[in-house]
């Protein structure tokens, strides 16, 4: 395999109690915890009163999304995206269901359009007027890495920077006793094929056995999204490797170059 | 982009299982749609329903995934030599080195809203799952992509891609890159999507849902009718010197315009089919055939009309088969790029079914009638909600 890699150019983080990257890096060196913490993102991309009403998916998304750009000081009309999501946003499928066992007709429009699995890369590209190419995939507790794969892939054929995003809302109703996921957490990073910031390079392993969480990892450990954070805990100490799942017994292996210094607290 | 050969596709719908029964449907202008029967509660409206899905289960080892859409998946799997060819590709390459990239919308949800129409509530009133359908799995989008997985045993990278209806297109893409970037050698590649009350009554709550069978094109349309379907190619890099289907091209695009109308001037519809001849290398003028997506709703079809005439010339023969199979959602860029690689195999150029009246914002590309010809390069679009927009292009190489 010819070997993947990839510059990350820029971070954005939300999860609850640590609403940035900034935030994320602090508490994962020294515990530290940031006062008033927001309860909810609030991505400027939308107007108020859509800011008010999008979805939990839909916000977190988009308020790493755009950080992560703002991080890499690149517009974010210019990039072409990856959205990776477990199970999407739990919440509404909880309602569709609800809904269609008491009162099919009541569907709402809204909320039904706003079901689909890339309804926060839709919000993204509408957003963003952004007419690059945009995907939403899911693979399970495997997302993240399949996501990252399929970024760091169009970095290999062509593509200058990428924007990859990933997140996971809070499971409800029914659904959720059998589906376990708490609390909203996402991240994005820009990717770019040259340039400064941390050097990361994957390769596709055999074996499932993963290291234990790290300070990210064990803040937000009952959110789906989870899978990713042995990654950001690396970026946030000056790790130089992180090991993600990558599907049934196989993992995906990154080594991190120059870790250390893009992880000083000056950087940004 | 390095040509990326065809050993295998195939498609089952409302039109029955594999290539065979779809060519001849194609050939015949029989459709497959029928008055909705699906569900306790079904809407007045026509679908495109596969039938025997419901006497189908899964063999019992992969009971875990069992649900209609890993059903139909399993279904669909078994045509055309789908799995003699994923055989050929793990003999030659190992499984580690084919990757498994499936598209659908809706995945298994069919099965958690059955679950919630069965919940009961205990002493306490608590509602809970169904025993039989509490398998975290079946109620998450990547069911279909594990259900294959472990039903192939393939071990190379797997995604379940979920952009709405351009989902089992931007597959062929993804899989493009993946073997393109050396990562493995050949893909799996298709999608499947199941008819289920979310898509019925959402569709239908958008005011997108007709009441009669679905006329793309037709200057009367108003409206889809909904279809299920599955399908699947399996992709290797060409060799020099290979004859036969190929995948030659594909473009992928944002309107960045709305969540479910498509841009005014198609300017998504647009940026994807250029870039898509682009990477081919082609003139829009070398493609034969354009499978389009022609949904049948009034916004959708003047605005994919206009986009196609402003890009090719008056010879191009270019109709939506949605009246044959309906909007299988997920599962229409497998089941219209197979038809697309029917077009290049056998000649057979589809029209439109149950069209009659042309609408005036129809240019000359769109053809109600069949017509045979021998192609070089047919084309599929397929756009989805979130303005969404995937078109690929096909071609044949001559013994």
């Amino acid at each position: 395999m010819n070997a993947l890699t990839a510059t990350i150019a820029g971070i954005g983080f939300w999860t609850d109690g640590l609403p940035d990257w900034d935030a994320a890096r602090a508490f994962a060196r020294d515990g530290t915890r940031p006062d008033n913490a927001p309860a909810r993102p609030s991505p400027q991309l939308l107007a108020p009163n859509e800011r008010r009403r999008a979805p939990g998916s839909v916000a977190v998304a988009l308020e790493v999304a755009m950080a992560a750009c703002r991080d890499a000081g690149i517009a974010p009309e210019t990039l072409p995206s990856v959205f990776a999501s477990t199970h999407g946003d739990l919440g509404i499928t909880d309602y569709m269901c609800d809904t269609l066992s008491t009162d099919p007709t009541a569907i709402s429009p809204t909320k039904f359009h706003n079901s689909v699995h890339n309804a926060a890369a839709g919000y993204w590209t509408i957003g963003a007027h952004c007419t690059e190419a945009t995907t939403a995939l899911s693979a399970y507790d495997a997302t993240f890495a399949q996501g990252l794969l399929e970024a760091m892939m169009q970095l290999a054929t062509g593509t200058p920077a990428v924007l990859l995003v990933a997140y996971d809302t809070a499971s409800a109703g029914l659904l959720g006793t059998v589906t376990h996921s708490e609390g909203l957490l996402g991240a994005a990073l820009v990717l770019v094929r040259d340039g400064d910031g941390p050097r990361i390079s994957a390769s596709l392993r055999d074996g499932a056995d993963l290291e234990s969480p790290g300070p990210l990892g064990t803040h937000a450990e009952r959110n789906a999204m989870a899978q990713m954070l042995p990654l950001f805990d690396a970026l946030a100490t000056g790790g130089s490797r992180a090991v993600l799942r990558a599907g049934p017994h196989r993992s995906l292996s990154l080594e991190i170059a120059d870790a250390q210094s893009q992880a000083e607290p000056a950087h940004g | 982009m390095p040509a990326l050969a065809i050993r295998a596709f195939t498609a089952t719908t409302a039109l029955g299982r594999g290539n065979a029964a779809q060519a001849a449907a194609l050939r015949e202008r029989r459709g497959g749609l029928r008055r909705n029967d699906f569900g306790p509660t079904p809407l007045p409206t026509w679908i495109g329903r596969v039938d025997g899905v419901e006497d189908a289960p899964l063999p019992s080892a992969l009971s875990r995934w069992e649900c209609r859409n890993n059903r139909l998946a399993w279904l669909a799997l078994q045509q055309d030599g789908v799995l003699t060819a994923l055989d050929t590709m793990v003999a030659k390459y190992g499984a580690d080195r084919v990757a498994l990239v499936v598209g659908t919308s809706t995945s298994s949800i069919g099965a958690s809203e059955e679950a919630y129409a069965r919940a009961d509530a205990d002493a306490d009133g608590v509602r809970d799952f169904p025993d039989d359908l509490a398998r975290p799995i079946v109620h998450t989008p990547h069911s279909l992509g594990d259900f294959l997985q472990h039903a192939t045993g393939l071990r190379g990278p797997c995604i379940t891609v979920a952009t709405a209806c351009s989902s089992s297109a931007k597959v062929f893409a993804q899989a493009s890159r993946m073997i393109g970037a050396g990562l493995v050698d050949a893909a799996l590649v298709g999608g499947v999507d199941t008819l289920c009350g979310s898509v019925l009554f959402g569709f239908n709550a958008l005011g997108l849902v007709s009441t009669e069978r679905c006329r793309p094109f037709d200057a009367t349309r108003d409206g889809l009718s909904l279809g299920e379907a599955g399908g699947f190619a399996v992709l290797e890099r060409a060799a020099a010197g290979d004859a036969g289907l190929q995948l030659r091209g594909y473009g992928e695009s944002s309107d960045a315009h709305h969540m479910s109308a498509p841009h005014p001037e198609g300017l998504g519809a647009t940026l994807a089919m250029r870039d898509a001849l682009d990477r081919a290398g082609i003139e829009s003028a070398d493609v034969g055939y354009l499978n389009l997506h022609g949904t049948s709703t009034p916004a959708n079809d003047s605005v994919e009309a206009r986009a196609v005439d402003a890009l090719f010339p008056a010879m191009l023969h270019a109709s939506s088969t949605k009246g044959w199979t309906g909007h299988t959602l997920g599962a229409a860029g497998i089941v219209e790029s197979v038809f697309a690689l029917l077009a290049l195999e056998n000649g057979l150029l589809p029209g439109i079914l149950d069209s009659t009246v042309r609408d005036p914002a129809c240019g000359p590309q769109i053809r109600f009638d069949n017509a045979q010809a021998d192609i070089r390069f047919a084309m599929n679009n397929s756009f989805g909600f979130g303005g969404n927009n995937c078109s690929l292009v096909f071609g044949k190489v001559a013994a």
